[in-house]
């Protein structure tokens, strides 16, 4: 979802960072600033010494260190936990493309005009309805556990087919009113500059009203998959062997929670960057937004 | 009056309870300008989206070349090419490239090629003095200039008949010029017209005739200079006055 180069030059040659950097540094000479820099790094320094301090001295800290921070079960939790990560980040994977594919067909029946396409438009309404009024898990144990129950010949039976599928219908509801809510907030008169050109409906909503969409809701979208990157492990629930399932496998072999830290430190290894990256995209966008409006 | 390029007929058309258009009847011979003039609400707008088919009709009919294009079954979508069309507030595409605007609509829906469509972009763009900024996006042109890049969007499928909805109502007053003088000259070329505006002195200087809208209904219709100055009616007497108070006469 993410370009592999977040630093792409804008859209519209404008006031860049350099101009508004200059403009915010203006009151305060270079000496000042790196004045500043230092005196937060120091207060950083300080505070997590004597946090550290306080929180190693307190009575409690040896048990809390063996039960989170035992380095020998973290070591000896990770592989399997490792392993298990790859799962849910092909899970991920698999539901990114996924997810935008059923959404962009949700959201654009949703938003049919005309008698002929109510039907249509009343199964994705319906549908929608249904897969947000779900609480995911339920979901996932609905789909996961009870299809394959069914031994229905031709269908897939395994908990990770169904798990994904629970998975990628839930979001793809979400997904699919956050693109409805940028398709709504494209003007009527876009629409109809596309119909004047002789464009189909279709074609209309392709060429014109879609690509507008799209970017209204963009930080929208992309908060949605930072929230999908960590509900992949909701799956587990089914059994399948992904992170957090290896980590309770492990800690109720041991008694031991380190290997549920473990699979944090995983999560957060890619969530934290995913997290920025977003940041850095709603921050470019709103520039880009501000720029239009000078 | 003869078939004419364009007919309208007893045009009705209805926004819930309320009547916009209350029995239009038009009718616009081939080289023909005519302005549509009258205070806002009186249905100028709404007569012109009819023609393109923009927006469903109540009542009535509308013909081009004397087909029935407001029928049942005829494919609107080729109708609207035969048709330009250009908005009071432009409506580029605002993620697209000038030229792309002009072009989108002769590739997806004519399905010319990329390169033809392109060479007769650029071409309306240089005749409207915008081909310079053909590779920059809308929001970097002045209100003047994008209204000509939907100038030539509207033109570049050559159209029978180009429809103008107030198209200089939106702009700074230093910008109308460059716009009127660009309708100016597709007029001198015999473009077939039909415009709104609120531009009097340009529509007396363009327009072969002027048709007064009032709460939906033609309620007057002829030449600039009898129009303008020797009104039959007293509603377009009573329009007039305020025009030429507000200094636009």
């Amino acid at each position: 979802m993410t370009g592999p180069d977040p630093v792409v030059p804008p859209l519209v040659p404008g006031p860049g960072p350099g101009i508004f950097g200059a403009r915010l540094g203006s009151g305060r000479s270079r000496e000042e600033g790196a004045r500043a820099a230092l005196v937060a790094t120091a207060s950083t320094v300080v505070f997590l010494v004597v946090a550290a301090v306080l929180i190693t001295r307190s009575p409690n800290w040896p048990e809390v260190r063996h039960q989170f921070f035992d380095p020998d079960a973290f070591r000896e939790s990770w592989p399997d936990v490792l392993h298990g990560f790859w799962t849910d980040m092909k899970i991920f994977a698999i539901s990114i493309v996924v997810i935008p594919v059923l959404a962009l067909v949700l959201a654009v029946a949703r938003s049919f005009r005309g008698p002929a396409f109510f039907p249509l438009k009343a199964l994705a309404i319906c549908f929608i309805d249904v897969m947000r009024g779900i609480p995911m898990i339920l979901l996932i144990l609905l789909l996961g556990f009870g299809v394959p129950a069914l031994q229905l010949s031709g269908v897939p039976s395994g908990a990770f087919f169904w798990g994904v599928a629970a998975l990628a219908l839930s979001y793809a509801a979400y997904t699919a009113e956050i693109l409805r809510a940028g398709i709504d907030a494209v003007p009527e008169s876009q629409r109809a500059s596309a119909r004047a050109i002789g464009l189909t409906q279709g074609q209309a909503l392709r060429h014109a009203i879609l690509p507008q969409a799209i970017r209204n809701v963009i930080p929208a979208l992309m908060n949605t998959v930072v929230s999908l990157q960590k509900d992949v492990a909701l799956i587990s629930v089914l059994g399948v062997r992904e992170a957090v399932r290896e980590a309770q496998i492990y800690t109720s072999r041991t008694f031991n929670y380190t290997s549920y830290v473990a699979a944090a430190v995983l999560f957060l290894a890619v969530s934290i960057p995913l997290v920025r990256v977003v940041d850095h995209l709603t921050t470019r966008d709103r520039a880009r937004r501000s720029q239009v409006a000078v | 009056m003869s078939a004419g390029k364009l007919r309208v007929e007893g045009l009705v058309k209805r926004y819930g309870d309320r009547v916009v258009l209350d029995g239009i009847d038009l009718s616009v011979d081939e080289h023909q300008v005519v302005c549509l003039i009258g205070p806002s609400g009186s249905g100028k707008s709404t007569l012109l989206r009819c023609i393109d088919l923009l927006e469903p009709i109540d009542g009535g009919r509308v013909l081009l070349d004397g087909e029935d294009i407001t029928a049942p079954g005829v494919n609107a979508n080729s109708i609207r090419r035969r048709i330009g069309i250009v908005f009071q507030s432009f409506n580029l595409f605002p993620h697209m490239r000038v030229l792309d605007n002009v072009t989108l609509g002769p590739r997806k829906a004519a399905k010319v090629p990329k390169a033809e469509a392109e060479a007769r972009a650029m071409e309306l763009l240089d005749r409207l003095a915008v081909a310079e900024h053909a590779q920059k996006y809308p929001e970097q042109l002045s209100g003047g200039q994008q209204q000509r890049v939907a100038l030539a969007r509207s033109l570049v499928a050559d159209p029978e008949i180009l429809l103008l909805d107030e198209v200089t109502s939106a702009l700074d007053p230093e910008l109308v010029g460059e716009v009127l003088s660009a309708i100016r000259s597709l007029a001198a070329e015999g473009m077939t017209i039909v415009m709104a505006t609120h531009e009097m002195g340009f529509a007396r200087e363009v327009a072969h005739r002027i048709d007064f809208l009032h709460e939906g209904r033609v309620l007057e219709s002829g030449p600039p200079s009898q129009l303008l100055k020797d009104p039959t009616q007293e509603r377009t007497r009573q329009f007039l006055k305020r025009v030429i108070e507000a200094g636009r006469l």
